[in-house]
């Protein structure tokens, strides 16, 4: 049998990603904390397949600020794969980065801002595909990241689009994430074309 | 007291006077008011994609989806209610482009063919096009009036206008 979308995913193909899941985050938390230079702490990530509405809401409805990044795969994985970090998670990271103060950093434009933040996408898609390209045996190329701060709705209309024709599912990882006494949530849409689904899930041995 | 009804995306609703339409966070979807100020119906259609093209299954969800597939339902939903095509006129806005051009090509042109597919749809139908807001790089949550049919869009950073 060949998957015609997400929703063919059996449950020891959604075990399989959620093991992808757990170790991209565990890596994504590494990275983040040796870039940071402070420990970063994370709950073991929650892996679901949602449909696009119900990502929204788990988003905290359509009109909620967030900062979203999105990478293309290509190579032996076609795809994307998109971060959304809560605006606290942006300025956590910010002021860790460029210091406390690095709203002055800041010109009308964010570019500074931005440019860290899409600094901080590559390391975090980088922990991800990692995961992927280790477990599969697979080579993996990203994309440099392209950022976006929006409402959540707008944003996640992106990828939604680019597989409507496809699905209406997506691979959606929420990961709790927590730095002395700031805690925050960043969320992971991964976005494999079915294909190449297909391909993950036959390199790691399992019956599709 | 007006009611508000919300149209999720690839989704569309029909009011009457004095209610009111909503479709929020408008990315590179589309969301196409039609308006005919006699009946005062009021009818909202908020598309992903441009042409449902080759789609195999032609199920009424998959039906909303498209620009092409989705404009003839909101007509026909709104002649159901007491509306005529020849007095509808259209306000559409949205087809953004979120994500810079580093990307991928698919997806890119995507809010600029929405727009242009949906401005050949109303075309073919002979509705005209009295207001848009269309382009750029933000989101925007569309407000759409059966009272007197203005639409209201509000941004989450760049302002709100009505049209």
């Amino acid at each position: 049998m060949a998957f015609n979308n997400y929703e063919d995913l059996s449950d020891i193909h959604l075990d399989v990603l959620r093991e992808i899941g757990n170790i991209g985050s565990g890596n994504a938390a590494t990275s983040l904390s040796s870039m940071l230079d402070r420990p970063i702490n994370i709950d073991v990530p929650k892996v679901r397949i949602l449909d696009y509405n119900q990502v929204v809401e788990a988003l905290g409805g359509p009109e909620n600020m967030i900062v979203g990044l999105l990478l293309m795969l290509s190579g032996e994985v076609e795809g994307m794969i998109m971060f959304l970090l809560e605006q606290n998670f942006a300025k956590m990271t910010l002021s860790a980065l460029l210091g406390e103060n690095y709203e002055e950093f800041m010109d009308e434009e964010g570019e500074m801002g931005n440019s860290a933040m899409k600094e901080i996408g590559n390391i975090m898609a980088a922990a991800y595909v990692n995961a992927i390209s280790t477990m599969s045996g697979m080579a993996i190329n990203i994309s440099t990241p392209d950022i976006c701060t929006d409402m959540c709705g707008a944003i996640v209309n992106a990828p939604a689009v680019h597989y409507a024709n496809i699905s209406d599912k997506i691979i959606f990882i929420e990961n709790k994430m927590s730095s002395d006494e700031e805690h925050s949530n960043s969320y992971v849409l991964m976005i494999p074309d079915v294909e190449s689904l297909e391909k993950i899930m036959t390199n790691l041995g399992i019956e599709i | 007291m007006s009611r508000t009804v919300t149209v999720g995306i690839s989704d569309l609703n029909v009011v009457k006077a004095p209610d009111v339409l909503v479709t929020y966070a408008l990315g590179s979807c589309v969301g196409i008011c039609l308006y005919d100020p006699v009946s005062k119906v009021a009818g909202l259609s908020h598309i992903m994609l441009p042409a449902s093209g080759a789609i195999p299954s032609a199920d009424l969800k998959a039906a909303h989806k498209f620009a092409d597939t989705a404009i003839p339902l909101l007509i026909k939903k709104m002649e159901e209610n007491g509306a005529r095509r020849i007095r509808m006129k259209a306000k559409i806005a949205g087809g953004a482009q979120m994500f810079g051009a580093t990307s991928s090509a698919a997806i890119n042109n995507i809010g600029q063919r929405n727009v242009q597919a949906v401005k050949a749809a109303l075309m073919g139908l002979h509705i005209p096009i009295i207001a848009e807001d269309c382009g750029k790089n933000y989101g925007r949550t569309q407000f759409f009036y059966s009272e007197d049919g203005t639409m209201r869009i509000k941004s989450a950073t760049k302002g709100e206008w009505t049209f």
